[in-house]
């Protein structure tokens, strides 16, 4: 039984399978790149035919990233993580904490760098020497007599053998992240005409819907192009936000890339869509008297209290979507012959009567789409994400170096023999360049070029 | 002088500096290495000034943006993260013949802008954002290194073929092997630390556009794909010791999903990187 478990602990704890991991892991995720994700089950049948559709469906390959066994991969590939570092992390922490003073000098010589030469002087003076000149290098050192002589050691980041494990672990608390927004966090969507409001969303994929808690009105929606008239240049949302419950209520424009959050339910602007109506504002300009409507296309509509009628008679839309661009208006005060024109959608238009001049102002009435998230997991990922980068850096460019002098004597009376030795966890050529130019310190030093 | 004149002029310096640094290396032509690194760093000024007056024109068109927000703009970004990788790489490790093998991708990326439009488009509302410059700088120099790192991978295969033959030979002025490994490795590590900067970048903003960090689109996933490829190449190179031969394979393949990633998708696959074509 306990070898089972060994075998299996090694299993798991193995670079092999991690290997193996991010490879398969790699390999299959292209299938999901190549085959359209989340379209209903006709689309395959149309594309691939029933047989390979009804395959697809087994193996959920129309939404492989949550399928059973994407989730298994990846679960493999975080127990891999988890299990690996418990495994490592104590032998690397030793490296990082131990004290490198009692390393026995015998062991000493077998570094991979070592320079061993002579000095005149007492075992004392030398020590002092020699720390002055590790500190001008940059080695703090500290030192502890031995039997035979004394040991001076320095380090430089220690800590950055942490970095790998520093990357696996900001990968768990991506993974961590993730999971925190699927369970407790939505994503949805919700489509609000100007004008109107809502208090509940839709969820994404199965149009659950979520309860906001508080209501959010669309106050106007506005669409503008460049002058090409063709790129779109901003979708702007006017959004007002009702919680009753919280007696609160506040106004916020939104825009793509500027999206707004109130308790922590985040609101972006994401599509749109022309409705078959417009918003008219009238002004009479000699009594400044001002009205709003909002009117369907096609149909007479009366200025309650006066002699104003007017309606939409036609409109020329600007894209399939259908946008208007201009539309054509009947304008009547029942004076004269009634004004019929074409005015550009967005614009104001004066229309003069033989009694009266007017401001005609028309905009087409738009529903708002609004994709509606709470993710309570992201700062954990933001968290990861930051760690990572980190520890990235650390694990690469950051290296464990380690000095050791050791001075003892030598069998002719006032000398003494240095031995300098090093080693570094990675990054050796470099390394060795440092090595040699501290070695270089010690055999320009006057104290040690007289024996 | 326009932008498109001087990234005209930059697309025939970097080629002239590509088949300068091949002669140093075909003809062991010592002498005009000097030339060949001058003209280098000229292009790259050229190319950066040409980055900066597209930048400048948008802005007297009324629509500034940064210049990093289609195939053609990044293309160009591209070389230049190429040559100013191969500059460091020049200045650290004082050898001119890691130049044919790096300033070839420049100015293929350069010839490559070049079959694209060139015409400054103002910018869709789903692309006003600051992260659009932190994203694309991180990728791309990400993906230069890795150009590079490819590079050096072919000239490590070229010189280890031959290895064994006379001293005179031509790859006898390639460097060391241990050297051309050392350089692959410390390029992927390099590139592999901008690829998941640009990675995260792209998440953040993706975030704050969409509501949604990660989506599996087609380009997220292929990014994804290439991050686990070097990372296998990293752990196969820290834990098992491969280096030599595997590891220039490695990055040699690894290039290959960048260019998938980065080409490939866009045109080949549909998705949120729509507007990353044309």
């Amino acid at each position: 039984m306990k070898k089972i478990e060994n075998m299996a602990w090694r299993f798991f704890a193995s670079v092999r399978l991690a290997l193996f991991a991010l490879l398969i892991l790699a390999t299959t995720s292209i299938i999901g790149t190549l085959i359209p994700q989340k379209n209903p089950p006709e689309f395959y049948v149309d594309a691939f035919g029933p047989r390979t559709a009804q395959f697809f469906q087994m193996l959920d390959v129309p939404d492989m990233y949550n399928s059973w066994w994407f989730i298994s991969l990846l679960l493999l590939f975080s127990i891999n993580l988890i299990v690996c570092t418990i495994d490592r992390l104590p032998n690397v922490w030793q490296m990082v904490v131990m004290n490198n003073l009692d390393t026995d000098p015998e062991r000493l010589k077998k570094m991979p760098n070592s320079k061993v030469f002579l000095a005149s002087g007492e075992v004392g003076a030398l020590t002092g020497v020699a720390t002055t000149l590790l500190a001008k290098k940059g080695w703090k050192a500290q030192h502890e007599n031995k039997p035979s002589g004394t040991l001076l050691f320095s380090q430089k980041t220690a800590w950055s053998r942490l970095g790998a494990y520093a990357v696996h672990l900001s990968i768990l608390l991506i993974f961590a992240g993730a999971i925190i927004g699927s369970l407790f966090g939505f994503k949805a969507g919700v489509m609000i005409p100007e004008g109107g409001a809502t208090d509940t969303v839709y969820e994404t994929g199965s149009e659950k819907p979520i309860p906001l808690g508080f209501s959010v009105q669309c106050d106007d929606f506005n669409l503008s192009f460049y002058a090409d008239g063709a790129t779109p240049k901003e979708f702007r949302s006017d959004l007002t936000v009702r919680d009753d419950a919280a007696n609160k209520t506040f106004s916020r424009s939104i825009i793509v890339n500027d999206p707004m959050d109130y308790k922590g339910i985040t609101f972006y602007q994401s599509s749109y869509e022309p409705m078959q109506g417009f918003n008219i504002s009238i002004t009479n300009k000699a009594t400044n008297v001002r009205q709003n409507f909002q009117i369907p296309f096609g149909q007479k509509i009366h200025w309650p209290d006066t002699d104003i009628d007017f309606g939409v008679i036609n409109q020329q839309v600007r894209s399939r979507m259908g946008d208007v661009a201009s539309l054509k208006v009947w304008f009547s005060n029942g004076q004269g012959e009634p004004n019929v024109f074409w005015m550009d959608n967005n614009a104001i238009q004066a229309i003069t009567t033989p009694t009266a001049t007017y401001e005609f102002q028309a905009s087409q009435v738009y529903a708002t789409g609004l994709q509606v998230a709470k993710d309570p997991g992201v700062w954990t990922v933001y968290a990861g994400c930051t760690l990572m980068l980190i520890g990235l850096y650390v694990a690469f460019f950051l290296s464990h170096r380690r000095v050791w002098v050791y001075i003892d004597k030598d069998e002719n009376e006032g000398r003494c023999r240095i031995l300098v030795c090093g080693a570094t966890s990675k990054n050796k050529i470099a390394f060795d360049k440092e090595f040699a130019a501290l070695v270089e310190c010690f055999t320009q030093d006057s104290t040690f070029q007289n024996a | 002088m326009n932008s498109s004149q001087l990234l005209g002029i930059t697309t025939f310096a970097y080629l002239f500096s590509a088949i300068l640094y091949i002669a140093i290396f075909v003809f062991r032509a010592k002498k005009i290495g000097l030339i060949a690194t001058v003209l280098t760093i000229g292009a790259f000024l050229v190319n950066t000034a040409g980055i900066g007056m597209r930048w400048y024109e948008s802005h007297q068109m009324g629509i500034g943006y940064a210049p990093l927000s289609n195939m053609y703009e990044s293309l160009v970004f591209f070389a230049w993260s190429i040559a100013i990788c191969y500059l460091g790489l020049e200045l650290k490790y004082k050898n001119r013949v890691l130049g044919a093998f790096s300033m070839p991708f420049a100015a293929l990326a350069m010839i490559m802008a070049g079959l694209k439009n060139p015409d400054i488009k103002p910018l869709i509302p789903a692309l006003q954002s600051n992260w659009l410059i932190a994203h694309v700088i991180t990728c791309f120099i990400g993906y230069a290194a890795f150009a590079v790192a490819c590079g050096m991978g072919m000239m490590y295969l070229l010189k280890d073929r031959k290895a064994n033959e006379d001293p005179n030979s031509l790859l006898a002025s390639l460097p060391d092997l241990k050297l051309i490994d050392d350089i692959v490795h410390k390029t992927i590590l390099f590139g592999f630390l901008w690829l998941s900067a640009g990675i995260i970048t792209g998440a953040v903003w993706a975030n704050s556009a969409w509501g949604t960090y990660w989506s599996w689109d087609p380009k997220e996933t292929w990014s994804l794909i290439t991050w686990f490829v070097y990372a296998a190449t990293l752990h196969a190179r820290f834990t098992r010791g491969w280096g030599g031969r595997r590891i220039a394979w490695l990055a040699i393949i690894g290039f290959f999903s960048v260019i998938f990633t980065y080409y490939g998708v866009n045109y080949l696959l549909s998705g949120l990187h729509s507007y990353g074509g044309g």
